[in-house]
């Protein structure tokens, strides 16, 4: 238990002592929002979709979530290159323990910059809806993290060094955000894409997500928890099972 | 008594046998030397023992545990020092004093005391404060055996432990090491490329080349049966002249590109 602790700590000092890496990340999904929000915004409106910030803002949070989690769980990688690794994997404490502090780190350096988009969007304009219901987002934002940083584990407990982080980024994570509905609704797509993006567990954070800030379930609140609650439990297993073949 | 006994060990990987058939044993309080060229087989020897490759065949004891059976019980018996750094450094010295303490489950009262009197052994407690990353490569080295003897270790393995030092560190840690075996009783195996280092401090040696243990005994007995005047003539008469090149590996390469990005 106090090795979870401790390695989760651990990842909170490396990022709160990381001023560039905090406002880095905040640099994407901003851009996305402004740019995005108030230039597809108009068309939006126009077509009869209602306020587009509103429908976008929780995909760009998730957006957010995403590519902290998924780098916070690849700094096993630069553990690995610079050592520290090591020191971790010959210790008297289980491999298992090692990854779920560390997922759970990461998640929590996500889930800190979730809600710093959170306070973004409301600044330029985004409205929540069912203040009460802000709980309920965190809880999703919080699985999204845990998620995320899971698969961002699994890979780096693959990869050998980051020449293959650019390979992820293109392959893997962009159609994990792409191919999810956090840019636009459901209604009148193609059904192929449809289908894609319900097979897309990340759908199913953002539904919750949007759910309740804003827009009501598309899912549903119990089938958007599920299938987020088994995929993340599927992917931290995957994670660690991947973590417990590295040998340095 | 011996606290690690050796039999028979053996690695493969695909075709290449990096270490063939070994045995060898050291006796309990001593300082025992594990020399060898470049890819002798030395790292991975050390990597087997401390539970991190598993031996194609042969068997091992490490304090009376088996590393490949009772993983967790051999880990609390030692304490190392790799080869390249291990250290988190964007954490304070302190910091990683602490979190290794907390890895091996030294409670709270204890770790401070011991994180205290360990510092303060390697000269480093009025640094404790301070990033590593601003740490040179010496005050690295002792935070690092500082680390390793955190939790009471019976046997400290360190693997290169002055490479790439000046000879006043290099000295340095030396002393501390052999300070160290009057002071806490623990067993010290280590590997080095500089042989007059070996001479000094071991008690015990072994040579290994090319997988197989080429010799073994005292400095001095290591001495006669090559008729050398040095140990480093020794062990180049029982070594070959031959430079043996090793691959650059992934690790090797991302270092270099980091120093080119950490450029300031």
């Amino acid at each position: 238990m106090s090795a979870i602790y401790v390695l989760w700590l651990r990842q909170l000092k490396r990022y709160y002592r990381s001023r560039s890496r905090v406002i880095g990340s905040i640099g994407q999904p901003l851009m996305f929002l402004l740019a995005l929000g108030f230039g597809f915004g108009p068309m939006y409106q126009k077509a009869g979709g209602g306020n587009y910030l509103q429908f976008l803002a929780p995909g760009i949070m998730a957006m957010g979530i995403l590519f902290s989690a998924v780098f916070s769980g690849m700094e096993i990688i630069w553990d690995r290159q610079f050592g520290f690794l090591k020191e971790t994997l010959v210790a008297p404490v289980s491999r298992f323990e090692i990854i779920l502090g560390r997922i759970l780190g990461g998640a929590t350096v996500a889930l800190i910059q979730g809600v710093m988009v959170f306070v973004i969007c409301t600044i330029v304009g985004f409205r929540v809806e069912r203040v009460l219901l802000i709980p309920v987002a965190l809880v999703f934002m919080f699985f999204i993290a845990v998620l995320c940083a899971a698969i961002g584990t699994a890979i780096a407990s693959v990869l050998e060094d980051v020449q293959g982080f650019q390979l992820i980024m293109n392959f893997l994570i962009m159609p994990l955000f792409f191919f999810s509905n956090a840019l636009f609704p459901l209604e009148g797509l193609p059904p192929a894409l449809r289908l894609i993006i319900r097979l897309n567990p990340l759908s199913y954070g953002i539904d919750g997500l949007r759910g309740a800030l804003t827009h009501g379930f598309l899912f549903g609140l119990g089938p958007d928890l599920l299938v987020l609650g088994l995929v993340t439990a599927a992917l931290v297993a995957l994670g660690s099972y991947l973590f417990s073949l590295i040998q340095i | 008594m011996q606290v690690i006994e050796v039999k028979g060990l053996t690695k493969n990987f695909g075709d290449f046998c990096a270490v063939d058939r070994i045995s060898f044993s050291v006796a309990k309080g001593t300082i025992f030397g594990f020399l060898g060229p470049n890819g002798a087989g030395k790292t991975t020897t050390i990597k087997m023992l401390t539970t991190t490759l598993k031996p194609s065949a042969g068997t091992m004891s490490v304090d009376g545990h088996d590393p490949v059976l009772e993983q967790h019980a051999v880990r609390r018996t030692f304490g190392i020092v790799f080869q390249d750094p291990s250290l988190d450094e964007e954490l304070t010295a302190f910091e990683n004093m602490e979190l290794h303490g907390v890895l091996y489950g030294v409670a709270a009262p204890k770790r401070r005391e011991r994180i205290q009197r360990l510092l303060k052994f390697v000269e480093l407690w009025d640094r404790q404060g301070d990033f590593v990353k601003n740490f040179s490569g010496g005050m690295k080295r002792r935070l690092e055996i500082a680390r390793a003897l955190l939790h009471e270790p019976r046997i400290l393995f360190l693997d290169e432990p002055t490479l790439g030092l000046d000879p006043q560190t290099r000295n340095h840690i030396w002393s501390y090491i052999k300070n160290l075996r009057l002071e806490q009783d623990v067993t010290v195996f280590f590997t080095t490329h500089y042989m007059e280092e070996a001479d000094r401090v071991a008690d015990e040696l072994v040579v290994i080349d090319h997988g197989k243990i080429v010799a073994a005994g005292s400095p001095q007995k290591l001495k006669d049966m090559a008729k050398a005047q040095s140990l480093e003539d020794a062990f180049i008469a029982l070594t070959g002249h031959a430079i043996r090149d090793e691959e650059a590996s992934a690790t090797d390469r991302m270092r270099f590109t980091r120093k080119i990005w950490r450029r300031r």
